[in-house]
């Protein structure tokens, strides 16, 4: 930093300013990858020990690791990449933040202004292919507006609907000099999303619970986003009133999954009473979820007769897909507070007669026990990996990742979560590859606490390469792999879709994964049957390393319960043994 | 339940910080997710806020626009976005700019029509004529048909702008 007569004012370089930027916004460590283009901020990080940097070993895991940390612990996560390959291959983390809703401030060496346009060595139009995949994204051509950016990429990343921005930093910018303001408190001339949800529509919305005879509270990531406040505010308004609750994947945590009133998953692999019961509510009560059409199915046979009350603090989510009758733009935290304070304002009182028969009718779903399967011999039931996994971890201090097929799947439907931020998956995008690096972004974000990846063994090749970043900062991730040789879920399409025409969905050539966890440095540990399971659990929580765990599992389990692509949530196939469902030619067409 | 909906037409005026990309930002949404854009007009209104004014004429169903409407809304450098058909009594203005070749009776009802239409005459030869229309895109549909027949040679519109009736500002 150079001497300076105005210290409110400093006068700096565009890369000092940058990094002073992050540490005034209380960032205290970024994933990155250097290159030529973002050298001058690198040199800059050189000098400063307030910010940690996690070296990543390619950029798509340096935004997973960033969103891991960010989704665990409400904070933004940052994420410096070099021009070119380097702000292409962050291209899909920064759509899976999109789609996900985390907050990302992504910085991205461009190369000089003057050579902007003429096809230089490592130039990408950076801003024109993240603009469909950011909130906002910024290209810097003057150093004297670099302060505000950078703290506007703060800003928007992290009010509304948090997501993910760009700031791009052509290489002549990191080098100019201008005068740095720290942050101020203004927010953003446009950008000033509604907090506060309209009073009558909460009213309204209160006078329809309080006269549901089959009620539903259906919740989701906007409930984790909105912070911690939030999920106790749901958990008073649930207790209250009395009413069954599901939740999205993004959602899950949100409400504890011990509780009675919980009915689990709702959606494509939902449990059967959560679908049921979407299907037939006269009230549903979505907080922070969007109608997903992974939730939805088949939006014509979507809860036929049901008033639907939908809170969300994005204009845009509201009537995209589904008409709703009461739509309440706001902050989940801030609505939750003001539904109870109406509800307890009119005294309404939790009546169990009002609500017997929907219980009854939703104990009858649960009795047909949709998530139960049979571990039959030594040949482990994925299924069976993932509860005896969570019965051992259950009393730990536990974060879970995942990769993205049947795995994830059955991790959401068998793994209970009783807290929020402690579940971080790829529901949006559906991303193989981002558990393993966003295992990293959770653990250096919780040092203490036990980080598992449960993975396939398909996605986790994607961007296993990650080992090696946990082995230079002894983070001791845990990557639990359900082996079962195939894309499982890819294959269960092709069993129900395609006449069991498995085209391309077996990997001939697997690694050896325990060999290659030793190549690593890290630990491999080999889990055959049913009898070792446990054991192999123990020994990787034992193991204070990186640990790759290979669970060779059942190469043909299904995960069900399922809602067929096209069909509605009272059409669920429950298992192997069910009729063979047709799938309607429109459905097929679905993903 | 979005499939029975009838397409309809909507002007739309949106006033956005006049920075790099913006319109960029704009048409990404429509194209990105396949609306239609019918006509498109883009200028600074407020040189020293560096404001601009976008007008949009689109269509599709009802849902879709108001979709459209809430995404444009979020978009950063976005001020405001108001429907100016759905809620507004507005007037809506293009011009146009009309090449026609012909020459005797052609040449002679070209020019009677335009005279007609209150089209201006800014540039001519011994065979063409360049007409300045301005009016409603209604209107200039209309003269440009008119034209065809006659030695329609180019067009070039400007695109609708559009203001609200009355006092009140935007
Ligand atoms: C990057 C990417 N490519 C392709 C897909 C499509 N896809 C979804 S699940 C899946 C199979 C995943 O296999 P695996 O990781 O072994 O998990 P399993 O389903 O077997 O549990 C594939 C290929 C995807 N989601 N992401
Ligand atoms: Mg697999």
């Amino acid at each position: 930093m150079k001497a300076n007569k105005d210290a409110s004012h400093p006068r700096m370089t565009g890369a000092e300013i940058v990094i002073q930027a992050l540490i005034d916004q209380g960032v205290d460590v970024i994933f990155g990858y250097p290159g030529g283009a973002v050298l001058p901020v690198y040199d800059a990080l050189f000098e400063h020990d307030q910010i940690r940097h996690i070296l990543v070993r390619h950029e798509q895991g340096a935004v997973h690791a960033a969103e891991g940390y960010a989704r665990s612990t409400g904070k933004p996560g940052v994420v410096l990449v070099t021009s070119g390959p380097g702000a292409t291959n962050a291209v899909t983390g920064l759509a899976d933040a999109m789609l996900d809703s985390i907050p990302i401030i992504c910085l991205t060496g461009q190369v000089a202004t003057r050579l902007i346009g003429s096809d230089a060595f490592q130039e990408a139009d950076t801003v024109g292919i993240t603009r469909p995949c950011t909130k906002h994204n910024w290209l810097v051509n003057d150093v004297d507006t670099l302060p505000k950016i950078m703290h506007d990429a703060f800003y928007v990343a992290t009010h509304g609907r948090p997501g993910p921005v760009v700031v791009d930093l052509p290489k002549d910018i990191q080098f100019a000099e201008a005068d740095y303001t720290g942050p101020s408190n203004e927010g953003h001339r446009n950008y000033q999303p509604q907090v506060k949800g309209d009073p009558d529509k909460i009213e309204q919305a209160v006078a329809a619970m309080a006269n549901a005879r089959r009620p539903l509270f259906y919740t989701g990531g906007g409930v984790i986003n909105a912070g911690p406040e939030a999920s106790r505010r749901l958990r008073e308004l649930v207790q209250l009133t009395g009413f069954p609750i599901t939740s999205t994947l993004m959602g899950l945590g949100a409400y504890p999954a011990s509780d009675p009133q919980w009915l689990g998953l709702v959606g494509m692999h939902g449990t059967y009473e959560s679908n049921n019961a979407m299907h037939d509510c006269d009230v549903m009560i979505n907080i922070g979820a969007r109608f997903d059409d992974r939730v939805t199915g088949n939006i014509e046979k979507f809860s036929p007769g049901s008033k639907k009350i939908h809170v969300d603090i994005d204009p845009s989510s509201i009537n995209k897909t589904i008409m709703v009758d009461i739509p309440i733009v706001g902050d989940c935290a801030h609505v939750l507070a003001a539904m109870l304070e109406v509800w307890k304002r009119k005294k309404i009182k939790k009546d169990p007669s009002m609500h017997r028969d929907w219980w009854q009718q939703i104990d009858t779903w649960r009795a047909r026990n949709c998530l139960s399967y049979q571990q039959k011999g030594q040949v482990i039931q994925p299924q069976y990996a993932i509860e005896r996994l969570y019965a051992l971890t259950r009393d730990k201090d536990v974060y879970i990742s995942t990769e993205v097929g049947q795995h994830q799947m059955w991790a959401a439907q068998h793994f209970k979560f009783e807290q929020p931020n402690r579940w971080m998956t790829s529901g949006g995008l559906g991303t193989m590859g981002y558990g393993l690096p966003a295992a990293v972004g959770i653990q250096i974000a919780h040092p203490g606490s036990l980080v598992i990846d449960i993975a396939g063994e398909a996605s986790v090749l994607m961007t296993m390469q990650e080992m090696s970043t946990a082995m230079q900062y002894d983070l001791p991730i845990k990557i639990f792999i359900l082996n079962n040789q195939y894309m499982g879920m890819v294959r269960q399409w092709q069993e129900l879709l395609h006449d069991k025409r498995y085209s391309h969905s077996y990997t001939e050539a697997l690694p050896d994964f325990v060999k290659l966890a030793d190549a690593y440095g890290g630990h491999g540990i080999r889990i055959t049957c049913a009898d070792e399971l446990d054991a192999g659990i123990q020994e990787m929580m034992a193991v204070d390393k990186p640990v790759l765990v290979d669970c060779m599992v059942d190469q043909q389990a299904n995960c069900f319960p399922m809602i067929p692509s096209g069909a509605a949530h009272n059409e669920m196939i429950l298992s192997d043994q069910d009729e063979p469902t047709e799938i309607s030619e429109e459905g097929k067409m679905l993903v | 339940m979005m499939k029975d909906q009838p397409s309809e037409r909507r002007c739309i005026a949106i006033l956005v910080d006049n920075e790099a990309g913006v319109l960029a930002r704009v048409i990404g949404l429509f194209s990105g997710r396949g609306y239609n854009i019918d006509s498109l007009t883009v200028s600074e209104v407020d040189p020293q806020k560096h404001t601009s004014r976008i007008t949009i004429v689109s269509n599709g169903t009802a849902m879709i626009l108001e979709q459209l409407k809430a995404q444009l809304g979020r978009l950063v450098p976005v001020q405001k976005v108001v429907d100016m058909t759905l809620d507004h009594d507005s007037v809506e203005r293009e011009l146009a700019l009309v090449k026609v070749k012909g020459t005797g009776e052609k040449r002679v009802e070209s020019l009677r029509l335009s005279d007609a239409f209150r089209a201006q005459v800014i540039d001519t030869t011994h065979e063409s004529f360049v007409f300045e229309l301005t009016g409603s895109p209604s209107k200039l549909d209309a003269f440009v048909n008119l034209m065809r027949p006659l030695g329609l040679v180019d067009v070039s519109r400007s695109g609708v702008a559009a203001i609200a009736r009355g006092s009140e500002g935007m």
